[in-house]
């Protein structure tokens, strides 16, 4: 069979082509390929005002072709049309879109705020229950992996600060090192990072569905406010386990300091904890626990709101989860940032 | 009969998504018992529409009256006093996922009606039975087959004995006979409680079993193009594209096959014959 270009070739070469016809008495076998490159060059034909028999066809291609050209093909205005943007068009595009995703987050805020009013003033429903799982999911069932990853943390904060404090002798502060490190800073952010893949994710995939299966719009004209009856307790959860699982976290990385100042170091198991004792100030352990129920608020704001603001299909959902777990990362190291510029400041 | 009374009413609606136009100059009125037929080809914007009616969107121009009162000119409290009143079956079925069917149900009584929850229980079991789900209370909406879920909706829409009910497809998906054992409830559901019933629907024996009145939305013109009894507009109408949608695209045929018939039999005996 010859390719559609060379077919077109000879149509354009030909002199004055009238009529164009099929001799298919040697095919013992075709396929829908063999039906739509027949469709293309009757459309070539067509273009030419040339005439086409099928009669030489196989009879079941040609009611295949009888039916594909039985509805007109749909020419939608603009929708094949490419327009190269200008910088302008791509610049202002750009723009726009932040300022609306910026008005997005700061209505939302807001509704939470409001929520939060209603709340206070005993006026906002969710069920008890809901918030239980939530805290169920979001708190207990975290605990395997804060624990693992904050003992790795303590362990690689212990190792990396003995490399400089063996130098001088003075494997003794690694205890110090490791907890106000912990206390002060990481074991929020671990915890942070954790929950935001994890909790975020889950709020923001979980929204999404109940978004993309109607079952917000379900809950709107039942007169039942999604931001209290979904986010309400999410956010409430997730600041009240927050604090508590970065209280844990410490522990964890400091045990972790730990294993590796008794065992690596020989530093006496007693000297190391009255060490870490003195080290570590009330106003330390605060800071941190500060900065987790600000992360705490961030992460579930973030999967909230993008799960509210989820579009209608599977992807929109995976998008959803993706945009959730960044925004609550970068999030979270921002205002870490911010904390510790505050702290500074304020000489804490 | 007495008067019909007007329930819905809407003025002059065009709906749009950004500068996309789904539907515009959309004028009817809904009266009350009716059982009103939201139709049209698919993707023409008839679920749009239900949105639009249930407040999930704002017109883009328009009213909408709910007993001549204006649905997007109140404030939000405004919307819910008119919201309480009615119940919104959804295409998905749009259960919550993580209530069993009791509770998606006594969810709705435990908060509108301030009832303990075992009534709510009690009364959600007599509403699953209605549907034909009785024994399927503790059920998760994920367990079910998609007609139960369909049914299941229903049911949750009618949990609080509302005044207009809106049922986007409530057969689709359905055997005949489900189907069939749905228009009774709808049919059964306007007889005892009186409710405003709003179908969207395609499934034809169903519009011409149920509907009293009922609005066209064409999708090449963006706009309604007639309302009326369903039954009426087949027998009268005499628009091409209601009529096709309406006898499933034969009604034309077969009347051009009537008046081409003569001159085609005329044609056949001048072959016998020369």
């Amino acid at each position: 069979m010859p390719g559609i270009h060379e077919v077109q070739g000879e149509i354009e070469r030909g002199p004055s082509l009238r009529k164009l016809g099929f001799d298919s008495k040697n095919l013992d076998f075709w396929d829908s390929g063999f039906v739509s490159f027949l469709i293309r060059v009757i459309r070539i034909c067509g273009e030419r005002d040339i005439e086409v028999t099928g009669e030489g066809l196989p009879e079941g291609a040609q009611r295949l072709i009888g039916l594909a050209l039985a509805v007109p093909e749909r020419r939608e205005p603009g929708k094949d049309e490419k327009i190269t943007p200008s910088l302008v068009l791509v610049t202002g595009g750009r723009v726009m879109k932040i300022w609306a995703s910026l008005m997005e987050t700061l209505t939302f805020v807001g509704e939470t705020a409001t929520a939060f009013l209603r709340l206070f003033g005993g006026k906002a429903r969710f069920k008890g229950s809901d918030f239980l799982l939530v805290v169920q999911e979001s708190g207990a069932g975290a605990l395997p992996i804060v624990s693992l990853i904050s003992l790795l943390v303590g362990l690689i904060l212990a190792f990396v600060g003995s490399i400089q404090l063996r130098m001088f002798g003075a494997q003794i502060y690694i205890a110090d090192l490791v907890a106000i490190a912990m206390a002060r800073a990481m074991g929020a952010i671990m915890t942070g990072i954790i929950m935001a893949g994890r909790t975020g994710a889950a709020f923001a995939a979980r929204i999404g569905t109940m978004q993309v299966n109607e079952e917000i719009d379900a809950l709107k004209t039942a007169g039942i406010p999604p931001m209290e009856f979904l986010v309400l307790p999410r956010i409430l959860a997730l600041a009240l386990m927050m604090p508590l699982l970065t209280l844990y976290a410490d522990l964890m990385g400091i045990l972790g300091g730990m294993i590796v100042g008794v065992g690596g170091f020989g530093i006496g198991l007693v000297e190391y904890f009255n060490e870490t004792r003195k080290a570590l100030t009330l106003a330390n352990i605060w800071i941190g626990l500060f900065s987790s129920l600000i992360f705490g608020v961030l992460i579930a704001v973030a999967g909230c709101l993008r799960g509210m603001r989820c579009g209608r299909s599977a992807s929109a959902v995976g998008d959803t989860t993706t945009s959730a777990v960044v925004t609550s990362i970068v999030s979270i190291i921002i205002a870490t940032a911010l904390i510790t510029i505050g702290c500074d400041v304020l000489g804490i | 009969m007495k008067e019909p009374e007007a329930h819905i009413v809407v003025e002059d609606l065009t709906m749009a998504f950004g500068t996309n136009i789904v539907q515009q100059n959309l004028t009817f009125t809904i009266n009350r018992g009716d059982i009103f037929i939201i139709m049209g080809g698919s993707g023409c914007g008839k679920s749009t529409l239900m949105r639009h009616l249930v407040g999930l969107h704002r017109p883009c121009k328009g009213r909408v009256l709910y007993d001549g009162i204006s649905f997007w000119d109140g404030d939000e409290e405004e919307r819910q006093r008119v919201l309480r009143h009615v119940g919104v079956m959804y295409q998905s079925g749009a259960l919550w996922s993580s209530m069993t069917l009791a509770e998606n149900i006594g969810l709705l009584l435990e908060e509108y009606m301030g009832v303990d929850t075992e009534k709510a229980r009690e009364v959600a079991s007599l509403k699953l039975a209605l549907v034909g789900l009785a024994g399927f209370e503790d059920y998760y909406p994920s367990e079910i087959s998609g007609g139960m879920k369909k049914r299941a909706s229903i049911a949750r829409a009618m949990a609080l004995d509302p005044d207009i009910l809106f049922l986007d497809e409530p057969s689709g998906g359905l055997d005949p006979i489900s189907g069939r054992m749905l228009d009774d409830l709808i049919l059964e559901l306007r007889a005892t409680l009186g409710t405003t019933i709003v179908v969207i629907t395609h499934e034809l024996a169903s519009i011409f079993a149920i509907g009293t009145n009922s609005v066209f939305l064409d999708t090449d013109t963006k706009t309604m193009t007639a309302s009326g009894d369903p039954k009426v507009l087949r027998a009268t109408c005499e628009n091409d594209t209601i009529q096709n949608f309406l006898t499933r695209g034969e009604g034309r045929v077969k009347q051009r096959a009537e008046r081409n018939g003569v001159a085609a039999c005329l044609d056949q005996r001048a072959k016998v014959g020369g």
